[in-house]
């Protein structure tokens, strides 16, 4: 049986892994390929990379980086951030990235998508969906690091970028992003009901049941999360000890 | 021992070599036939779309070297795939080598596609799996698939029963990807070279 996948999620800058990362028996935490593989051996399933680099050197570093990582990783990762080009994502693919993660940039163009999902496979193109939900207009979609919205419904969205030809959505509710209060059930659920490919819930994740609920209630293929697992306070084979006794799939 | 990767621009080859590596054997990426030919051992990895991974091959004159190949060889998930008869992925006519015609998962609302994750092995049957208990996990990511038969090495489920993996005389193939499959896809590369 498929089973339900635990993604960490690390955040790299120029290279470096951000967000002073705590994690006991790694010398150098902002290392992202010696934390990557710490992460492997926990039992995490995949990983995704976000660069926030901003400057020039960006394509340069972070095609170096996904080649470091992927000379170490036995399992999947996802690099995303900022990727807006063909070219750019033949170079992370070629360098051994498994997936490419797009966000803006299919905002801006949703006909990217298309081109990208008959180039290189759907498997490999991921669309990364920001949302929020506000009383007045419900889930809307976010743009540019979620500065702006977009007047895109969320689940409309999400399914027009499926039927473009992503293989996969990362959802992340940026309501619930940071809060550790849980993942945003309702929009996840209707998105996992809308489309039929796999969703990836972000943002909220605190607790070991947070999980549990994103898989049981919303449907969830995979769940997402950064700060718990850096900072220790969710351990990964324990999240999936804890899910495995109630009764949900995972690989342990 | 010389391993020749095939280079048929199918994506996803450097994770191939990078794994190759990791176990200590320099491989060669190659289109050559003749470096093709003189190799102990050959993979022929994958990722993409078949109408435009058959272009290729027959653009190199690789579709009619790899049927004649005698030494092990290891097709990887698009790489096992072409070895059949016929792909409903832009119906495709494929290599030939196995006698399966590969079709498209028909999704529902517990099994998403592509067929995306770990999933376990079944009804393992070849010395490649040497070392691993039914029920091992590997990593798949397709939306077409071989179905069952006299070749099938061993079994995947999404939900019905799928050929995880395959095999005809020297040519073995995996749907899923050992090269990313942590310690049991690791394994298993290991038990091809050492075939």
């Amino acid at each position: 049986m498929l089973t339900k996948r635990i993604i960490p999620c690390l955040d790299v800058k120029d290279g470096r892994t951000v967000k002073g990362i705590r994690f006991e028996g790694l010398r150098d935490a902002g290392d992202p390929v010696a934390l990557a593989a710490q992460y492997a051996r926990q039992g995490a399933d995949e990983l995704v990379f976000l660069d926030i680099t901003a400057t020039n050197q960006k394509r340069q570093t972070l095609v170096a980086l996904v080649r470091d990582v992927a000379r170490e990783l036995d399992i999947p990762f996802t690099v995303g951030g900022g990727i807006s080009a063909v070219a750019d994502v033949e170079a992370l693919l070629l360098n051994g990235a498994d997936k490419v993660s797009i966000n803006s940039a299919a905002l801006q163009r949703p006909a990217l998508i298309d081109e990208l999902a008959r180039r290189f496979g759907s498997q490999c193109i991921v669309v990364a969906v920001d949302a929020r939900s506000t009383p007045e207009a419900g889930w809307q979609v976010y743009t540019r690091a979620g500065t702006q919205a977009t007047g895109r419904g969320a689940v409309q969205w999400c399914r027009e970028a499926a039927d473009r030809g992503a293989g996969e959505l990362l959802l992340t509710s940026m309501s619930h992003d940071g809060t550790k209060d849980g993942f945003a059930l309702e929009v996840t659920g209707a998105v996992c009901a809308a489309v039929t490919v796999p969703v990836i819930a972000s943002g909220g994740a605190g607790r070991l049941e947070h999980f549990t609920s994103v898989f049981e209630q919303a449907g969830a293929d995979a769940g997402l999360a950064a700060s718990i697992f850096h900072f220790g306070e969710v351990g990964i084979p324990e999240l999936k000890q804890h899910l495995h006794s109630n009764g949900i799939p995972v690989r342990l | 021992m010389e391993i020749a990767v095939i280079d048929y621009k199918g994506g996803n080859v450097q994770s191939v070599l990078f794994a190759l590596e990791r176990l200590g054997v320099q491989a060669t990426l190659t289109a050559e036939p003749d470096a093709i030919r003189r190799a102990d051992k050959v993979i022929f990895p994958g990722e993409g779309e078949a109408a435009s991974a058959m272009r290729e091959l027959r653009a190199q004159g690789l579709d009619q070297l790899l049927p004649t190949l005698t030494q092990p060889f290891l097709g990887v998930c698009l790489g096992m795939q072409l070895l059949g008869r016929h792909s409903e992925e832009g119906d495709t006519e494929l290599l030939g080598i196995l006698p399966f015609d590969v079709q498209r998962f028909q999704p529902d609302a517990q099994h998403k596609v592509p067929h995306m994750g770990w999933n376990t092995l079944r009804n393992l049957r070849s010395p490649l799996f040497r070392g691993l208990r039914e029920d091992d996990y590997v990593y798949f990511v397709h939306s077409y698939y071989a179905p069952v038969g006299a070749y099938t090495i061993a079994e995947g489920a999404h939900p019905g029963p799928f050929s995880a993996a395959v095999q005809h005389q020297n040519f073995y193939a995996v749907q899923f990807h050992a090269e990313k499959s942590g310690p049991v896809g690791t394994r298993i590369l290991q038990n091809f070279l050492d075939l």
